[in-house]
């Protein structure tokens, strides 16, 4: 399809952002494997954007990983987004904004269903008051944290130390962009730029002055599938869906990849080292993967911030060479080390995956 | 139309999900479990458009209904407005809650879910907790994942978490009332019932097999149920 196009679609799934006054949930797998970058999140829009997010330290998991598991039942998972709207009422904001593409799909499926089952909502409505006491509005604005840094992708741009492109030849440096399935696959209006043709994470690449590659897998699950990847004697699957979409994008060679959701830059960075365990593949240069990296961290290396700040030394695919083409400086004796700057050790290096 | 067809047709995500399927098969195209596994969600609403009871229940018992990954990559594509991905939603529900889940190898896992990922979300208030995720548990997660495991506090200190303390911040200590509001929230919803009806199925299940159950995670059901793969779930070439 002629980027031409693509475009074209794009104008027809705009959603709305709210401007400000954020209320800020988080993500239960990010919170575990890739913590740092919801800092990264909070200090970008404080910091740098001047943004009121606020987080109530009463809210807990949304129970999405469990619903999806199926062990929680839907009317549940409903009480518990309810408490999460009342905790946002009760706070005094009406613009909610979600680190997890699993409870950023549920909100709006949550939402919807209200919509079209009122009667749902008010059941839902007289369990919570049962259960804590509580009352909710809904909020105005939903948003998941990527939106919101797709918002502000520009003014990240103007104030950015580095741009996407590679010091040793002068070119656009060149990424894939992974989306998570439940960002818009259920409801494509409620994500920029739709389901098939997401611009999410796009609009940062382009705008941050890197290049998108189109490859045949794109669209295709990391390999979640949560009970698929949860229970050991499954993980064939869950890893065959990221091999298909690695063996898919290798040809093109990208720099990096792109993620929005909290499980795929997990599975799409540890699935590399299990293949290269496995089979001895790699898709990276000269024995190295493909760096695999969160929005957040990825505006954080264009804010110039300090790698290890960001938290790129917890990726079993190591992100230096990355670094290296956009000309970022980093210390590798700082990498391991504790906040006081004292060792912790050093994690071992794999068989095949070139890590030191 | 029969009892048990009207029991899944009631549930809101069933009448959202199943509008008319034409049989088209392209959710099976786009699905990612279609390529792994013996699995057509095309199959599993051609199915249930037939109301037929004996079928439906034979779908419950079966390990079919457990090879979805729930990616919801069919609710895009569907011609017709289908959403096959929340059907399956629907089916393992009506499987849990009929104790039709021990009657099948993939069914059978969802206790292990329940004691894992369950019992998280009411201990901690997380779906997961890095001092759970063990290691030798998970060999995937690689050499970056034990180095992390054994150095929790000092990684997560370096990377800004508020690791097990009290206020908000990544991993924070949830406070125990808020805790006591989840729990309430299941008994009051039915997720404490899910939970019990999971156990006592599994229970009778590990007995009629001669495997000893119990609250260990090592117990020999646990075990079985966590890593068994009989190899007969494939896509048939």
């Amino acid at each position: 399809m002629k980027v031409e196009g693509k475009r074209r679609i794009w104008k027809d799934y705009q959603k709305e952002i709210a401007e400000d006054q954020y209320f800020y949930v988080r993500s239960c797998v990010r919170q575990n494997f890739f913590p740092a970058s919801e800092k990264t999140f909070l200090r970008i829009m404080r910091e740098e954007l001047n943004k009121d997010v606020y987080e109530n330290a009463a809210h807990t998991t949304c129970s999405g990983i469990g619903y999806h598991s199926d062990i929680v039942p839907f009317e549940t998972t409903m009480t518990m987004v309810a408490r999460q709207f009342a905790l946002m009422t009760e706070s005094g904001y009406h613009n909610f904004t979600t680190s997890c593409i699993t409870s950023f799909g549920l909100y709006t499926e949550i939402l919807e269903t209200w919509n079209h089952f009122p009667e749902v909502e008010a059941r839902v409505r007289e369990h919570l008051r049962k259960a804590t006491g509580r009352e909710f509005t809904k909020p105005e604005n939903l948003s998941h944290a990527s939106d919101v840094i797709f918002k502000f992708r520009k003014e990240i741009a103007d104030k950015g130390k580095y741009r996407l492109i590679n010091q040793f030849t002068g070119r656009p440096l060149r990424g894939v962009e992974h989306i998570g399935c439940h960002y818009s696959k259920m409801f494509p209006s409620k994500g920029v730029g739709g389901a098939e043709y997401p611009y999410v994470l796009v609009g940062m690449i382009e705008g941050w002055g890197g290049e998108v590659i189109d490859y045949p897998e794109r669209r295709h699950c990391c390999g979640f599938g949560f009970r698929q990847y949860l229970i050991q004697a499954n993980r064939g699957y869950s890893m065959s869906c990221s091999k298909k979409k690695f063996d898919s994008m290798a040809p093109y060679k990208p720099d990096f990849i792109l993620t929005n959701c909290p499980g795929c830059p997990m599975f799409l960075d540890r699935w590399q080292y299990t293949l290269s365990e496995m089979e001895g593949i790699t898709y990276g240069e000269n024995g190295q993967g493909i760096p695999v990296l969160t929005y957040e961290e990825l505006a954080g290396m264009i804010l110039g911030y300090n790698p290890w700040d960001l938290g790129l030394q917890v990726h079993q695919v190591p992100v230096e060479p990355l670094l290296d083409k956009m000309g970022i400086p980093y210390d590798a004796e700082q990498k391991f080390l504790n906040k006081e700057g004292m060792s912790m050790g050093k994690p071992k290096s794999p068989s095949f995956l070139k890590f030191y | 139309m029969g009892e048990l067809y009207n029991k899944l047709a009631i549930d809101v995500r069933f009448i959202e999900g199943l509008k008319a399927c034409l049989n088209c098969g392209t959710c099976t195209a786009i699905c990612p479990a279609a390529e792994f596994y013996n699995y057509q969600p095309r199959q599993i609403v051609d199915v249930l458009q037939t109301h037929d009871d004996a079928a439906i229940e034979n779908l419950l018992k079966s390990d079919t209904i457990w090879y979805c990954g729930e990616c919801m990559s069919c609710v895009t594509r569907c011609p017709r407005g289908n959403a096959p991905g929340l059907l399956i939603t629907v089916l393992r529900a009506a499987s849990q809650d009929l104790g039709y889940f021990t009657e099948s190898e993939k069914g059978r896992q969802q206790l292990a879910l329940k004691r894992t990922v369950g019992k998280w979300i009411l201990q901690y208030g997380y779906c997961l907790y890095p001092s759970e995720i063990l290691p030798e548990m998970h060999p995937e997660q690689g050499p970056i994942w034990e180095w992390e495991h054994e150095h929790i506090e000092g990684v997560m200190d370096r990377l800004g978490a508020n690791y097990n303390k009290s206020g908000p911040g990544i991993l924070r200590k949830i406070p125990q009332e808020d805790l006591d509001e989840i729990g309430r929230i299941f008994d009051e919803t039915g997720g404490t019932e899910r939970f019990n009806t999971i156990e006592e199925y599994s229970k009778q299940k590990a007995a009629e097999m001669g495997l000893n159950l119990d609250d260990s995670p090592n117990s020999d059901y646990m075990k079985h149920i966590y890593t068994t793969n009989n190899k007969h779930h494939g896509k048939k070439l």
